[in-house]
Order: C-alpha cells, then sequence, then structure tokens
C-alpha cells in the first residue's frame, strides 16, 4: 500500500523539480515570500513599521525574477557545478525546436534563442507601439482628452524604455544570434548557456517595465527614459520597475555582447581572417565592444538611483551634498554610445542587403569596416552633447561639439558607400531592399538633423523640444527600425523556412514610409516654433501640425498590422524556402532553410572575400571537404553570369 | 540631348533640382518664431546655413537613389546578371572622407564663434534671480528697492543676466522668442544672458520635465520700454501687481 501511496508522489516532485513553468512559477512565488520574509525580518529587528511598501516591492523585483531564473532552468548546470554534484553530460538533446512548444523552454541552440529574441522584441514592439498611439491620440488635439498628465508621463516613459530596452537593442542580438554563427562557419555561439540566460532575463525586464502601469500608488514611472535625478529619486513606486528593470536588460545586453566578441575572435572557420568577415560581423563586433564598456555606466547609474530611493544616500540630494549633473554624465556615458549601439548592427545588416540585392561587391570594404571602428571610439567622446544646456562644466561643450560633429565623417563614409555599392549594379527591388533604400533617405535626415542638434547654438534653442523628437525618431525608427525590417524580411526565409508574402511585405514598407514622415517630419517645425517635449497639453498655435502627426502615427499603425499579418500568415503557411533564395554568398546562405541542427555539417574552410559578385571565378567558402564551393553552379551565378554596365572595366578593380 | 540619359548627368541635375527645392523652403519659410533678442539672429543665421549645406547632401544621397532605382534596376526575374566589380576607389574615398571632415570643422568653428557670441556679458547687464520650483517661476528684481513678481518684465535693448536656481528638481529656462535656454538645478546657480529687442508678450516655458504639472509650468515675459517698466515696478513694490505662485501669475494686467 505505502508504495502504490508513494509512486505518484514521485513523480508529482520529480515534475515539480524539472527545470520548466512549473517549477518557474513555485519558485517566483518563493522568491517574492523570501523577500517580503526578509525585509519584514530585518525591520521587525530594528523595530521600524515592517510592511514599508517601497522596501519590500524593490527587495521582491530583484528576488522574484532571480528565482523565475532559477525556476526556468537557466542554472541548473552551473548550479550542479557549483554544488559539486554530477554536472549531467551534455547530450544536445535540448538543442533545436521540434515543436513551438520548445521556444518556451531554456534551450542553448543559438537558432532557437535567435527566434526567442526576435519574436519577443516584436511583442513588445506592439506594446510600445500601442502605447505610442495613446500618446499620438491624447496630443491630436490641445487640452486633455483621454489620460491625466500623470499617465500621460507614465506612457511616453515606458514607450521608449521598451523601445530602446526590449525592442531595438534585443533584435539586433536576436537577428546576430541567428546568423552571425552561421556566417563565420561556426557551429554555435562561444557560450550556448550563457547565451540562454541572456535570453530569459529579457522577458523578465518587459514584464517588469510595462507592469509598472499596474502600481496601484503612482502608477507607471514617469520621469522619462532618462529618469533623471532627483525627479527619479523623489518619484513613485514605478520607479523602481525602471530602475530595477534596467538591471536585468543591462545584463542580458552585457552577457550577449561578450559572448559575441569571444565568438567572433575564437570561432570563425579556418581561413576567414577579420579581413573576410562579413559587414555583419564587424558591426557587432564593434557594438559589442560598445556594450561591454559602456553598459555598465547606466546600471551604475541606476543603482545610485535606487540607493538613494531606498536606503536614503545622497547621491543626488543637493542638500545633503549631493551633486545633481553628475547623473547626467554617468547616464550620458552610456545612452549616447547606446545609440550606437541601436545603430551599428543596423548598418551591418545594410551592408548585407545592399551587396546581395545589388549584386556588387561592397564598395570600401576595409574603410566601411574601419569606419565601425571610428564611430565605436568617437562614440566614447561625445556623451555631453546630451548636455549642452544642462548647466555643466562650460569648457566640455565646445570639444564635445568638435568631436559630434567628427562623427559625420565615418557614418558620411558608410552612407556614400553603398550608395556606391548601389551604382551600376542589378537592383531588385524586393521587401528587404525598399527598406535599406528607405533607411539610406531617412537615416540621412535624421544625421543632418543631428548634425544642427551638435551645433551649441541650435541646440540651446532645440534642445528639449519636438525637434528633439523628430530627430531621435528619424534615426531610431527611421534609422534603426527600417534597418531591423530589412533585416527581418531579408533573413525571414532562412528562420522561419518559409517565405513571406512580397506584395504584403512592400505594402508594409510603402505604409511606413509615408506614415513615418506624416507622423515625425512636422515635429522638426512644431519643435523650432517652440513646443517642448514631454508635455501633455500645448498651446493651440500648434495643433494642426500634431493632428497631421496623429493622424500619420494611426496609419503607421495599421501599418504594422500589415506586417503581424505577413509575418504570421507566412510562418504558418507560406511556400517553403529555398537554402539560397537571394542567390547570396555569405555562409548561411550556403545551408539549408532553416539550418540543420548543428549549423554544417563540416566546418567550412574559407578561401575568400564575402561579396565577390561578379568576379569571375571568385570563391567564398568551401564547404563539405571540397565537394561544394560557394557559389555553386550557374544557380549560385559565380562565372556564368557576365558583369552588367559598359563591361570597358573602367576603374573596376582597386589598383 | 543624348547626354541626358547619361546617370552622371541625371545625378547632377536631381541634386541640383532638390537642392534648389529645398533650399527655397528653408530660406523663405518662417521656421522658427518671431526673433525678440539679439540672441536669435545669429542662432537663426547659423540654423539656415547649416540647413542649406544639409540640403545639398540630402539632395546629393536621394539623386544617387533615385537615379540608381531607375537605372540599374533589374528589368526581369530572369535577369540573372551581377553588376560591375567594383571594390572601391582610394581616390574616392579620400574625397568623401576629407570634404565633410573639413567642412564639420569649419561648422564647429562657425558655431563656437556664434556661441560666445550670444553668451558674451555685457557691462551694463542688469541681474534677475530667477527661482523655479514645481511648478512656478519666481524672479527676484534689485533694482532700488528689491522685489518679486510670478511676471518676467524686461526693458527693451537692455542685457539681461539671468541667474538660475531650483528649489526641487531640474527645470528649464526657456523663452522660445529669445532662442536661449539652461537648465536650473537644485544646489548650483546657473547663468543665462538675454537682451530682448521686441516689444511683446511672450511666454516662458519650462523645458525640462519636472513632474505632473511640467506642461502647466509656464510664465508671462513682458518686454516693455524703460516708462512701462518704472510703471509696473512701482506697482510691484506696493504690492499691488501680480505676485509670485504659479498659476496666479496668469491674473496680472499690468501692460497696457
Amino acid at each position: 500500500m505505502a508504495g502504490m501511496a508513494v509512486a505518484p508522489n514521485v513523480t508529482f516532485v520529480r515534475r515539480m523539480m524539472q527545470p520548466g513553468w512549473i517549477r518557474a512559477a513555485w519558485m517566483t512565488l518563493a522568491g517574492a515570500a523570501f523577500a517580503v520574509g526578509l525585509v519584514v525580518g530585518i525591520r521587525a529587528l530594528y523595530g521600524t513599521y515592517v510592511f514599508e511598501e517601497d522596501p519590500l516591492v524593490t527587495v521582491i523585483l530583484i528576488a522574484a525574477p532571480l528565482a523565475f531564473l532559477v525556476g526556468i532552468g537557466g542554472f541548473d548546470y552551473w548550479g550542479r557545478y557549483i554544488i559539486g554534484a554530477p554536472t549531467k553530460p551534455d547530450d544536445h538533446a535540448d538543442h533545436g525546436a521540434h515543436s513551438w512548444k520548445d521556444y518556451f523552454k531554456v534551450n542553448t541552440d543559438h537558432k532557437v534563442i535567435g527566434v526567442q529574441y526576435v519574436v519577443t522584441a516584436l511583442f513588445f514592439m506592439f506594446v510600445g507601439g500601442a502605447l505610442a498611439e495613446v500618446i499620438r491620440a491624447e496630443l491630436a488635439q490641445p487640452g486633455q482628452q483621454i489620460v491625466d498628465p500623470n499617465t500621460y508621463n507614465g506612457l511616453f516613459s515606458v514607450h521608449a524604455s521598451l523601445m530602446i530596452f526590449l525592442v531595438v537593442i534585443p533584435i539586433f542580438a536576436g537577428l546576430a544570434n541567428y546568423v552571425l554563427p552561421l556566417m563565420i562557419g561556426a557551429p554555435d555561439m562561444a557560450f550556448p548557456r550563457l547565451n540562454a540566460l541572456s535570453y530569459w532575463l529579457l522577458p523578465v525586464a518587459g514584464v517588469m517595465m510595462t507592469a509598472s502601469f499596474l502600481v496601484p500608488d503612482g502608477g507607471a514611472f514617469n520621469t522619462g527614459w532618462t529618469a533623471y535625478a532627483p525627479l527619479s529619486t523623489n518619484a513613485p513606486l514605478g520607479q523602481q520597475f525602471f530602475t530595477i528593470g534596467v538591471q536585468f536588460a543591462g545584463t542580458s545586453s552585457i552577457m550577449t555582447a561578450l559572448n559575441f566578441i569571444v565568438t567572433i575572435i575564437t570561432m570563425r572557420a579556418p581561413g576567414m581572417t577579420f579581413w573576410r568577415m562579413p559587414l555583419l560581423v564587424w558591426a557587432n563586433f564593434s557594438t559589442s565592444l560598445l556594450v561591454v564598456i559602456a553598459t555598465p555606466f547606466v546600471a551604475g547609474s541606476q543603482f545610485l538611483v535606487l540607493l538613494d530611493r531606498t536606503l536614503h544616500s545622497n547621491f543626488f540630494d543637493s542638500s545633503q551634498g549631493g551633486d545633481v549633473i553628475s547623473y547626467q554624465h554617468i547616464f550620458w556615458f552610456y545612452s549616447h554610445p547606446a545609440v550606437y549601439i541601436m545603430m551599428l548592427p543596423g548598418f551591418g545588416i545594410i551592408s548585407e542587403i545592399i551587396s546581395t540585392k545589388s549584386r556588387k561587391p561592397i564598395f570600401g570594404y576595409r574603410l566601411m569596416a574601419l569606419s565601425l571602428l571610428a564611430i565605436l571610439v568617437l562614440g566614447f567622446t561625445v556623451w555631453a552633447h546630451h548636455m549642452f544646456v544642462s548647466g555643466m562644466w562650460t569648457w566640455l561643450r565646445v570639444p564635445m561639439m568638435i568631436t559630434t560633429m567628427l562623427i559625420a565623417v565615418p557614418t558620411g563614409i558608410k552612407i556614400f558607400s553603398w550608395l556606391a555599392t548601389l551604382w551600376k549594379g542589378v537592383l531588385e527591388l524586393s521587401t528587404p531592399m525598399l527598406f535599406a533604400l528607405g533607411f539610406i533617405s531617412m537615416f540621412t535626415l535624421g544625421g543632418i538633423s543631428g548634425i544642427m542638434l551638435a551645433a551649441i547654438p541650435v541646440d540651446i534653442h532645440t534642445s528639449d523640444t519636438y525637434f528633439v523628437v523628430a530627430h531621435i525618431h528619424y534615426v531610431l525608427f527611421g534609422g534603426s527600425m527600417f534597418t531591423i525590417f530589412a533585416g527581418i524580411y531579408y533573413w525571414y526565409p532562412k528562420m522561419t523556412g518559409r517565405m513571406y508574402d512580397e506584395r504584403l511585405g512592400k505594402l508594409h514598407f510603402w505604409m511606413t514610409f509615408i506614415g513615418f514622415n506624416v507622423t515625425f517630419g512636422p515635429m522638426h517645425w512644431i519643435g523650432l516654433e517652440g513646443m517642448p517635449r514631454r508635455v501633455a497639453d500645448y498651446a493651440d498655435k500648434f495643433a494642426a501640425w500634431n493632428l497631421v502627426s496623429s493622424i500619420g502615427a494611426f496609419f503607421l499603425g495599421m501599418a504594422m498590422l500589415v506586417f503581424a499579418y505577413n509575418f504570421i500568415v507566412s510562418w504558418a503557411g507560406g511556400p517553403r524556402a529555398p537554402g539560397n533564395p537571394w542567390r547570396a554568398r555569405t555562409l548561411e546562405w550556403q545551408v539549408s532553410s532553416p539550418p540543420p541542427i548543428f549549423n554544417f555539417d563540416e566546418i567550412p574552410q574559407i578561401v575568400g572575400g564575402p561579396y565577390e559578385y561578379g568576379v569571375p571565378g571568385s570563391v567564398h567558402a568551401v564547404l563539405n571537404g571540397g565537394r561544394e564551393k560557394v557559389p555553386v553552379g550557374a544557380d549560385g551565378n559565380g562565372h556564368a553570369a557576365a558583369p552588367a554596365g559598359n563591361g570597358n572595366g573602367n576603374g573596376s578593380h582597386r589598383e | 540631348m543624348r547626354h541626358l540619359r547619361n546617370p552622371y548627368v541625371q545625378v547632377g541635375l536631381w541634386t541640383v533640382a532638390i537642392t534648389s527645392v529645398v533650399g527655397v523652403v528653408v530660406w523663405t519659410l518662417p521656421w522658427e518664431p518671431e526673433q525678440a533678442s539679439t540672441q536669435a539672429g545669429p542662432i537663426d543665421t547659423l540654423y539656415d546655413v547649416l540647413a542649406l549645406i544639409s540640403s545639398f547632401f540630402f539632395a546629393l544621397v536621394v539623386s544617387v537613389l533615385i537615379v540608381s532605382v531607375v537605372h540599374f534596376r533589374k528589368r526581369s526575374p530572369d535577369d540573372l546578371r551581377d553588376g560591375a566589380p567594383l571594390h572601391g576607389n582610394t581616390r574616392l574615398e579620400v574625397i568623401w572622407t576629407t570634404i565633410p571632415a573639413i567642412l564639420m570643422v569649419g561648422t564647429a568653428v562657425y558655431s563656437g564663434l556664434v556661441l560666445a557670441d550670444i553668451e558674451d556679458s555685457k557691462a551694463n547687464e542688469r541681474t534677475i534671480k530667477v527661482t523655479s520650483e514645481q511648478f512656478a517661476w519666481t524672479f527676484d528684481y534689485a533694482e532700488g528697492t528689491q522685489f518679486r513678481s510670478g511676471e518676467l518684465h524686461l526693458v527693451k535693448d537692455t542685457p539681461y543676466h539671468f541667474r538660475l536656481h531650483a528649489k526641487d528638481v531640474l527645470h528649464s529656462f526657456w523663452v522660445p522668442q529669445f532662442r536661449m535656454k539652461k537648465d536650473a538645478v537644485p544646489g548650483i546657480e546657473t547663468n543665462v544672458r538675454v537682451t530682448p529687442t521686441r516689444i511683446g508678450r511672450y511666454t516662458l516655458a519650462c523645458a525640462e520635465l519636472c513632474g505632473l504639472g511640467h506642461s502647466t509650468m509656464r510664465a508671462t515675459v513682458v518686454v516693455e520700454d524703460q516708462p512701462a517698466f518704472d510703471r509696473w515696478a512701482e506697482r510691484q513694490r506696493s504690492g499691488k501687481g501680480p505676485q509670485p505662485g504659479g498659476v496666479a501669475s496668469e491674473q496680472g494686467q499690468s501692460v497696457p
């Protein structure tokens, strides 16, 4: 009898102890309970009021997510290793995804993690986008219609935080996670378990930031994504959800960046020298260096806010000797490089697409790679251009203006080189290419307003106005988001094994392009005219252009629905994708779509550059021990096709 | 007419056309509000110059895109040709590195000169202490006997030095028609200088997110001549004029 009673209990306990959602659920609750016990216990020992809301929530926000990560299985292998238990030999049973359910588990396959990243980021893109639509609905007319000023401040704060920390930064990490190991001929990332943990930190941060709307006392954090002290150090409880959420998102970024750096340095296939790496790999190498060096600063800035709020330290309390402006220095020392963290991977994507879709080698490949490094270095020397009117040391402004303007030089090199790559190509105007061309034109506008903002006297007038709102959206939407859409369409066949609908893709592009310009174009003008940013209400003279902006925003929202429809329906039932639908030369296209679990049957041998379109007899890589060369036969278009153009060979090769 | 089909010629024509259109728009439309300070002129001129140079580069980029799409588009799905295998051109790359670099340094120098000009302190300047708090502005005058106001009254063509203070969080002092802006920072004093040149009523807006009332943190600014200012100052000293304190300052009716 006893045996029969025990048997179900054993399976029950085993189920509860297996890594997964059941264990994550009870461990999260246990973590929260532990946090409550800890805070209540310590406060009781001190004899103070035990159920103080702020410290309770703070410790829960730290402990519960960590317990969730343990429960879902993010630390299992290391946990056994640390306590000296026999580690389970990795039989790669958790590699690859066999059904959609596998995407909801801890998985160490870089391709599964890449898809997890991209889909999670797109989910939060729709959350952040919905917040933006509410913002534009409120701003469609002067006065207060839909939300009160407190909610309004929460809307734009959460919108920006989600779009930056949960969408643009991680979606690039996701795309690169998927294609970068393939591109360099590696079977996976260097640290697959770290990779899995990096991903799972992300939904934690996103849920935390979004959930701040549920805080009963004061609602979501409402001090902007910049969270300037001392507004943030005195803000209601919702602020904690940003302060701690950033720690999780930032940790995820740093660990992924370390993973990329080690992967790129150590796991390139034989023959893949740095000068034979695709520019996407160069871009992610530069980005990862930026992340590893800069991200600890934003974590630090938020830690100081956390300490000021919770332990009543005085880092930013001027009445106690704190220094208000130092917050901005620490914050922008990360957050300006963050702009390049959100742009350089996009540069890499555009280089891949422009070269493949123009069927031409990248013009000035080495200068393209070097300009990425130049942006990386200069990117650390410009942070205070966000602070020209902040009241900081006045002497710092002119040097920061000069370095800011000089960043236009490597950026210009990239734009001119892309244009020269298009020139005399055979341009295939499919959806990724349309987004790439749209990116070049819109990002140029964003760069131009950037140079204007770099000029201190113009910045004095336009700082903290809608001109800045226009500028950042031309850079981060016209720039980053366009490259993200380009990249998603370009690698969609590879990642899903299905083709997307080209007509819907083009519809999405044109609706986005028009909606984007109608939304953000007029903001330049109302900013110059004198409308400050981050205001729930505005003067009547700005009403007309604000209405135009709002109509544009709703149209842009519809464009995103077209995208969502195409993305989901094509994945479910689109035509099967061939291995190399774009006749591209980089390695990720030389395997099936989606690729085999370990990417390559044999590690490829790299023998030439990645973009040698039109060069007779050129070979990028030898696959499967020499039985296959890239490009392959007439389909790969290596030797069969004659170069287009006038064919007189004039200047066709660098001397 | 045959050379009009040459893509290089077309890029040139498109560039000229787009630059002209954008240039005319930039120079003729009133992008900024009226100029009401000596600082506004140089700032607007700098903006216009930058906009004009930028419109040329924007036109160049867009022209190359347009002509590339028109000329080098793949005509049929069966067209499997590759493009011309151009790997680079050292001379071209040196040009598009050095010319923007020189232009940028030039722009920085010009901006630096404008900056020195607009922030220059004048010998006869008057000082007003500006105190900001959630969500109101207070102005302390030290003309003869000291007085305090919730409205900012300035004498035309007189250089002013504003000493900015913040009681609680960051705020920012900005009158769009003056073009000048500076944050008020808790714990330190910051400075901004303006010489108003145009009689009228303006709005001082807080430009740094400061909390729930941020979009309502406004103060009336009146630029007037010396006699009008003196009459107002007299009323203020006797306690009849608008007193400091946020929304209450809206009720002031001291200007004819």
